[in-house]
């Protein structure tokens, strides 16, 4: 269930700073602890750096979800680039298709609890986190 | 444009991130560093990431960067004040900032710095 919703430009170096503290405003709201704040701020910024870098620019939509007694927080990072061709290479450790170290996509997978990857040569690419408590 | 300041105490150069660097702000830290340690032949180099609440791929990245070109350039570097969250975060992110000293505070960083074969 949603609770509350809302988007960010993600476009420039900047705007990836700012989604990291509008990510932390909510991670701290819907009661994330310490270390799990720190785990969704950062796949957020990987994320959103990939947007930036690989997506030519998009948004982050975000929503605080409510599950039974479970809070959460979802993110999408949303953008019309190029696509991913060859999405189990891009989920690859090391793997990257430009300058980066290819921890980006592999690693902000294993920082959060739910993980989607939409995304298509010419389709643009759409990733879903969501963070539990 | 602005800059992390560096600041120098004999032969080392202090470094202390206080903000939420945006990618041009750690490749900029990255450049003035390497001319500050030609400029004043500094043999050790202190970086305090205390204040980071979080270290991505690309902050990690450079700090493993300034860190080899500092050695590259006979000088070591330490990180220091890296936060638990931070720490558990980088290592599941899979960074493990192989070859980056570390010391969990300035005091002990200083020391590590201090040491007359600090070479390791």
């Amino acid at each position: 269930m949603t609770v509350r919703s809302g988007a960010l430009p993600v476009r420039t170096e900047q705007d990836v700073v700012l989604a990291r503290q509008e990510v932390r405003k909510l991670a701290v709201a819907c009661g994330l602890r310490l270390v799990d704040q720190t785990k969704l701020v950062t796949a957020a910024s990987e994320l959103a750096r990939n947007t930036v870098i690989y997506g030519g620019g998009g948004e982050m939509q975000w929503e605080t979800v409510e599950q039974g007694l479970r809070k959460g927080v979802r993110l999408v990072f949303a953008d019309q680039g190029p696509g991913i061709p060859d999405i189990a290479q891009a989920l690859t450790d090391g793997w990257t298709s430009g300058t980066g170290m290819g921890l980006g996509l592999s690693g902000s997978r294993r920082l959060v609890d739910e993980f989607e990857l939409d995304s298509a040569a010419g389709r643009g690419t759409r990733v879903t986190i969501t963070k539990w408590t | 444009m602005e800059r992390i300041p560096i600041l120098q105490m004999g032969d080392l150069l202090l470094v202390t991130i206080q903000v939420d660097m945006h990618d041009q702000l750690a490749l900029a830290l990255q450049d003035d560093l390497s001319e500050k340690i030609q400029k004043t032949s500094a043999r050790g180099v202190l970086i305090d990431i205390s204040a980071l609440d979080i270290v991505d791929s690309f902050i990690g990245r450079m700090i493993a960067t300034i860190s080899a070109l500092a050695r590259i350039m006979d000088a070591t570097t330490v990180v220091v004040g890296m936060q638990p969250a931070v720490a558990i975060t980088l290592v599941e992110l899979g960074l493990n900032l192989t070859g980056v000293r570390t010391a969990l505070n300035v005091e002990r960083g200083m020391k590590l710095l201090q040491q007359p074969d600090r070479e390791s």
